[in-house]
C-alpha cells in the first residue's frame, strides 16, 4: 500500500469514524470525536510504520477508536464517579461489537443530517461539511475557500456549537429525514458550487470538492427512504456541470464560459450519466429548480436548432419559482441567442443590477454580439470599475484588449 | 395583480403550432418580469368553461357575467405604484390579440 492509498483511507475513514462515534456511540461532543479520530490516526501511523499496514486497516482503525473511546469513558467515570450521561445506557458494553458497513452507513446518513443544520451560517456550513463529511483538513479547507486556518477554525467552532446544541436529536424518523432532505440537498449544491465556481487555481481541490458533493448525493440516492426525483435532478445537474469542469478551468485568464470552452474536453461519460439521471428525475410529479437547472445544463450539451429556445423557456420557468440576478442575466443572454439581440438589450436595461459587475459584462457581451465596439468598451470599463477581485479584473482586461486589438 | 381580459371568439381555431407560439410568447413576457425580480406569483391561465351563480340563486352557463369579455388569466407582480405596474404590462401578448390588461392593487389587511 502506498502513501496515496493510505491518505485515501484516512480521508474516507475520518468521516466514517466520526459518524460512528457520534451517532452509533452517541458521543454528543463533535470535538471529542475528532480528537479520538486524530489520536487513532496518530497511532496507526506510528504502528504501521514499524509493523507494516495490517491486513484489514479499516477494522484496525475501528478497534483502536473503540478502545480510545472506552478509555475516555473510564477516565470520565473515575472523574465523575459515575458513567457519564453521554453514553447511552444500552451501549455501555461495546467490547465485542464489530462495526459493520451497515452501522457505518446508518451513522453517515445521520451525520449528514446533523451537520446540514439550517441554523448554521452559510460560511460555517461549508467548513463543517468539508471537515466532517468530506474529511478535509483545516488547511485544505482554507486553501479551497481562499481563507486562512484561523478563520476556518473559528467557523468550524461556531458550527460545532450549533450542532452540540441540537445533537440530542439522534434516531430521526424517516419522516424527519424526508422533511429535512430539501435543506441537505441545498447544502450539497452549495458545496458543489464552491468547487465549480471557485476562483482557486488549484484544480485538484476543485475537482475533489465537486466529487465529494456528488458522492454525498449518490449516497442519499441509495437510501431507500427518500423520494428520488429531486436527488436525481441534482445529480444530473452536477454531472453536466462536472463534465465541463476541465474545459472550464483551462483558460489562462480564469474560468472559461460555455461558448469559450473547447468542447472536445467535455467529459462524455459524465454527460451520459447526467442524461441518465435526468431521465430518472422525471419519475415524480414535482418540478424543482434542480430539474429546471439540470434541463438547462442538458441543452447546453446539445447543438441543435431548438437549443436556445428551450433554454430560454426553461429560464422563464425557473424565474417563476426562483429569482436570482444570475438567473435573470442568463435568461437575458438566452433571449439574445433565441430571439433577437436588440430585444435582449432592451430587457437587459430593465434588470437594473447596477452594482453588479457581471451585469456590465453581460451588456458588453450583448453589444459585442451586436458588433457595437464603442458600447462594448464602455460597459467593459464600467465592469472594471466594479470588479474587486483580481481574477475578475484579469478576465475583463483580457476582453478589453481583445476588442481594442480588433 | 394583472388581470387579462379578452373577448371570447367562437371562430378562433388555432393550430397546435399557433398555440405553442402563443404559450411561448406568454412565457417570455412573464419571464421578463421574473428577470426583473418583480414576479410574485406566475398566476394561472383560465379556461373557457364555467358557470356563474347569481344573487337570486340562478345559475347560468359561461364565466361571463354580462359582456362577452372574460378574464383569461392573472399574474401577481410587485410594484411600488400602479404606474410602475402598468409599465410592466407593456409587451403583454394579450394586448396584440385585442385584449386588455387590468392592473389592480392587492389590499393588505392588518393582522392577516
Amino acid at each position: 500500500m502506498d502513501n496515496k492509498q493510505l491518505s485515501q483511507i484516512f480521508k474516507t475513514e475520518y468521516s466514517n469514524l466520526i459518524a460512528v462515534l457520534s451517532n452509533y456511540y452517541r458521543l454528543k461532543d463533535l470535538q471529542l470525536a475528532e480528537d479520538i479520530v486524530s489520536e487513532t490516526f496518530m497511532r496507526a501511523m506510528k504502528v504501521w510504520a514499524h509493523k507494516g499496514v495490517p491486513e484489514f486497516p479499516k477494522a484496525w482503525l475501528y478497534k483502536v477508536a473503540q478502545n480510545l473511546l472506552k478509555e475516555h469513558h473510564r477516565r470520565e467515570k473515575i472523574y465523575k464517579e459515575k458513567i457519564t450521561p453521554e453514553l447511552g445506557a444500552q451501549k455501555q458494553e461495546f467490547e465485542d461489537v464489530v462495526i459493520t458497513d451497515k452501522i457505518i452507513e446508518d451513522s453517515q446518513l445521520q451525520m449528514i443530517f446533523v451537520v446540514c443544520n439550517p441554523e448554521i451560517s452559510r460560511e460555517s456550513q461549508l467548513c463543517i461539511v468539508l471537515r466532517i463529511l468530506c474529511g478535509f483538513s483545516t488547511e485544505e479547507i482554507a486553501r479551497a475557500l481562499l481563507s486562512n486556518k484561523e478563520t476556518i477554525n473559528k467557523r468550524i467552532y461556531r458550527a460545532k456549537k450549533v450542532i452540540k446544541h441540537h445533537h440530542l436529536e439522534i434516531n430521526l424518523s424517516p419522516d424527519q429525514y424526508i422533511s429535512r432532505l430539501e435543506n441537505v440537498l441545498r447544502v450539497i449544491y452549495l458545496i458543489f458550487n464552491e468547487g465549480y465556481y471557485s476562483s482557486v487555481n488549484e484544480q485538484n481541490i476543485r475537482f475533489e470538492i465537486c466529487w465529494e458533493a456528488m458522492r454525498l448525493a449518490i449516497f442519499l440516492a441509495e437510501q431507500e427512504i427518500f423520494p428520488k426525483s429531486t436527488i436525481y435532478a441534482l445529480l444530473a445537474l452536477m454531472c453536466f456541470h462536472a463534465s465541463r469542469l476541465e474545459a472550464r478551468i483551462s483558460g489562462e485568464n480564469g474560468d472559461l464560459l460555455y461558448h469559450e470552452q473547447d468542447k472536445s474536453k467535455w467529459n462524455k461519460d459524465l454527460i451520459l450519466k447526467g442524461t441518465k439521471y435526468l431521465h430518472l428525475s422525471a419519475s415524480g410529479n414535482e418540478i424543482t429548480k434542480y430539474h429546471l437547472e439540470a434541463a438547462i445544463a442538458f441543452w447546453h450539451t446539445m447543438e441543435t436548432k431548438e437549443k436556445w429556445n428551450n433554454i430560454l423557456q426553461l429560464y422563464n420557468k425557473l424565474l417563476t419559482i426562483d429569482y436570482s440576478p444570475i438567473i435573470a442575466m442568463n435568461r437575458t443572454y438566452a433571449l439574445a441567442r433565441a430571439k433577437s439581440i436588440q430585444e435582449a438589450i432592451q430587457e437587459a436595461y430593465k434588470l437594473l443590477l447596477n452594482d453588479n459587475h457581471y451585469y456590465f459584462c453581460l451588456l458588453a457581451e450583448l453589444y459585442h454580439m451586436a458588433m457595437d465596439e464603442h458600447k462594448e468598451i464602455e460597459y467593459l470599463n464600467k465592469a472594471m470599475e466594479l470588479a474587486n477581485k483580481e481574477y475578475e479584473k484579469k478576465l475583463i482586461r483580457a476582453k478589453l484588449e481583445k476588442v481594442k486589438g480588433n | 395583480m394583472m388581470l387579462f381580459h379578452s373577448e371570447s371568439d367562437p371562430d378562433l381555431n388555432p393550430t397546435p403550432e399557433q398555440i405553442q407560439e402563443e404559450i411561448k410568447a406568454w412565457q417570455n413576457w412573464i419571464g421578463g418580469i421574473g428577470a426583473q425580480g418583480k414576479l410574485v406569483n406566475p398566476g394561472e391561465a383560465l379556461g373557457f368553461e364555467g358557470k356563474t351563480m347569481h344573487a337570486d340563486g340562478t345559475i347560468t352557463d359561461g364565466p361571463y357575467a354580462e359582456l362577452k369579455e372574460i378574464v383569461g388569466g392573472y399574474i401577481v407582480v410587485s410594484a411600488n405604484s400602479a404606474e410602475e405596474a402598468i409599465k410592466l404590462a407593456k409587451g403583454c401578448p394579450g394586448l396584440s390579440n385585442g385584449g386588455k390588461v387590468e392592473v389592480r392593487d392587492i389590499m393588505v389587511f392588518e393582522g392577516m
